[in-house]
């Protein structure tokens, strides 16, 4: 059976302009989000489970940095300067901007067959055996073959799909979990995640898992070829390899 | 360029027309219908006011959570605010006997209220969070008079939109839309935990809105006036907190 990916190799795109755009307007928006995210965290570097939490109660842990807060005991002699107003503000425009972004995405994703046929693996993929071969790949530094010019490889897949449908949802419902306005909305939203101090401290493992995909994406780019793969992610062309003439 | 090009060009363009001219007709209504901040110019313009018209178009009249009193914080913790000055402290060693609330602007019946005038008018309690901007939060039981109470008895206009609230440290003051002052759950607050209201968390008055974050929770509350603009308050931009570079509505 020929794969559905390379009979679309010429006629289409390596990548559709929705999935380009979305994925240019997003590197913006969470860079903005991670700056920010930061900023806001260092006004209180303090992660605690459950309703609430205070410099008074038992943290989950502290993260060993000064603070924006002199109210916050680091045992650092000095405190930084308050960058919460515009950190914030810039927050939660950069989130509308990924929610409107990752809406787009869904909704033409679903519409064009993107997530069947792009993400979703390969039946013949979806073994333990065939994701062990993918990642002995992985796990002896093989340059990608030329059939993952025009295709993700099955890892790439999963990773994918677990970044659009898990973690962006989570760090969304995280994220909103701590709007006291939505809380009233949707109780059972923070309700459901043990409390405003749990969903605070999901928000920053689910941030930390997107940063961490980040940097093995990345990675990943500039070992497959950073030129190539930039261009086809900006232009949607990829020059074809010489042996598939 | 091939015909299916052209097409998709021309579908393309008509979708952005239409999107834009949405946007710009959902703008126009947006702003009779009061969904857009004071706070709204500027690059963060956007997103504080979709946050602020998301947020009153799907949760107008919604309750803040409410807690058993098994939850309320052993340790709540008094942020520290600033120094509100030596008249405060005149009153302070008076023991607060003439605390007065001014309530005027936009109302029928413009009053100077003591606490005890207050506490006649109505009493509510609430056990509510207390969440910083910050991060972090404590549970307490915050017993008071409902702004929507005080309102009522000096009959506020019905062209008011808004209500300006001023501390006695006269760089602190804030304001809310109508929604959250006529907000069951917005308190003028006088005691706490079965108790008066500490100084430290805010005594003898503060004003709790528990549908947004601490700082619009202004303590040491001397004044309220009704208002239909904000534009002859501080610079306009709606508290004192849009002026440090805070949103003006800190309902997330």
């Amino acid at each position: 059976m020929i794969p559905v990916s390379s009979l679309r190799d010429h006629e289409s795109p390596r990548h559709s302009a929705v999935v380009r755009v979305t994925h240019w307007i997003t590197v913006v928006a969470f860079f903005a989000l991670l700056v920010s995210g930061v900023e806001i965290f260092i006004s209180h570097p303090r992660l605690y489970w459950g309703e609430v939490g205070n410099v008074q109660t038992r943290a989950l842990f502290q993260l060993p940095i000064p603070s924006s807060r002199a109210t916050v005991p680091t045992g650092y002699g000095y405190v930084l300067p308050d960058q919460n107003g515009w950190s914030r503000n810039l927050h939660f425009e950069a989130a509308w901007l990924v929610l409107f972004c990752g809406l787009a995405y869904g909704v033409a994703g679903l519409w064009s067959g993107h997530f069947r046929e792009d993400l979703l693996p390969a039946r013949a993929d979806r073994t333990w055996r065939a994701f062990r071969s993918v990642i002995a790949h992985h796990l002896r530094f093989t340059r990608p073959d030329a059939s993952e010019v025009y295709a993700y490889n099955a890892l790439q897949r999963v990773a994918y799909l677990g970044v659009v449908f898990v973690l962006f949802p989570l760090v969304i419902w995280t994220g909103l979990a701590m709007s006291p306005a939505f809380d009233a909305f949707l109780p059972v939203a923070v309700n459901a995640l043990g409390g405003r101090q749990s969903a605070r401290t999901l928000h920053f493992f689910v941030s930390g898992s997107l940063v961490l995909f980040l940097v093995v994406h990345v990675a990943m780019v500039v070992l497959a070829g950073f030129r190539s793969r930039m261009r086809a992610m900006i232009t949607g062309r990829v020059e074809a390899p010489p042996e598939r003439i | 360029m091939s015909k299916l090009s052209r097409r998709t060009l021309m579908t393309r363009g008509l979708a952005a027309t239409a999107g834009i001219t949405g946007l710009a007709v959902i703008g126009r209504m947006a702003k009779g219908s009061g969904l857009i901040p004071p706070d709204h110019c500027g690059v963060y313009g956007a997103g504080l006011t979709l946050t602020y018209a998301a947020q009153r178009l799907l949760a107008m009249h919604t309750l803040a959570r409410e807690f058993p009193r098994s939850m309320i914080s052993k340790t709540p913790f008094a942020n520290t605010s600033p120094d509100p000055g030596d008249a405060f402290k005149l009153h302070q060693a008076a023991g607060f006997a003439d605390w007065r609330l001014a309530v005027d602007g936009m109302v029928a019946r413009p009053a100077s209220l003591s606490i005890p005038d207050l506490r006649s008018l109505a009493v509510r309690s609430q056990i509510t969070e207390v969440a910083c901007e910050e991060g972090w939060s404590y549970i307490a039981e915050w017993i008071g008079t409902p702004l929507l109470d005080v309102l009522h008895a000096v009959g506020v206009l019905p062209q008011a939109r808004y209500v300006v609230y001023f501390s006695i440290d006269p760089n602190w003051w804030e304001s809310i839309d109508m929604a959250d002052a006529m907000h069951a759950q917005t308190l003028l607050t006088w005691g706490m935990n079965d108790g008066d209201l500490p100084v430290s968390f805010g005594g003898p008055l503060r004003m709790r809105v528990p549908r947004q974050l601490g700082y619009k929770s202004v303590k040491y509350i001397t004044r309220l006036t009704a208002t239909d603009s904000l534009k002859g308050f501080g610079k306009g931009l709606g508290s004192a907190s849009p002026e440090d570079g805070y949103a003006w509505y800190a309902g997330i």
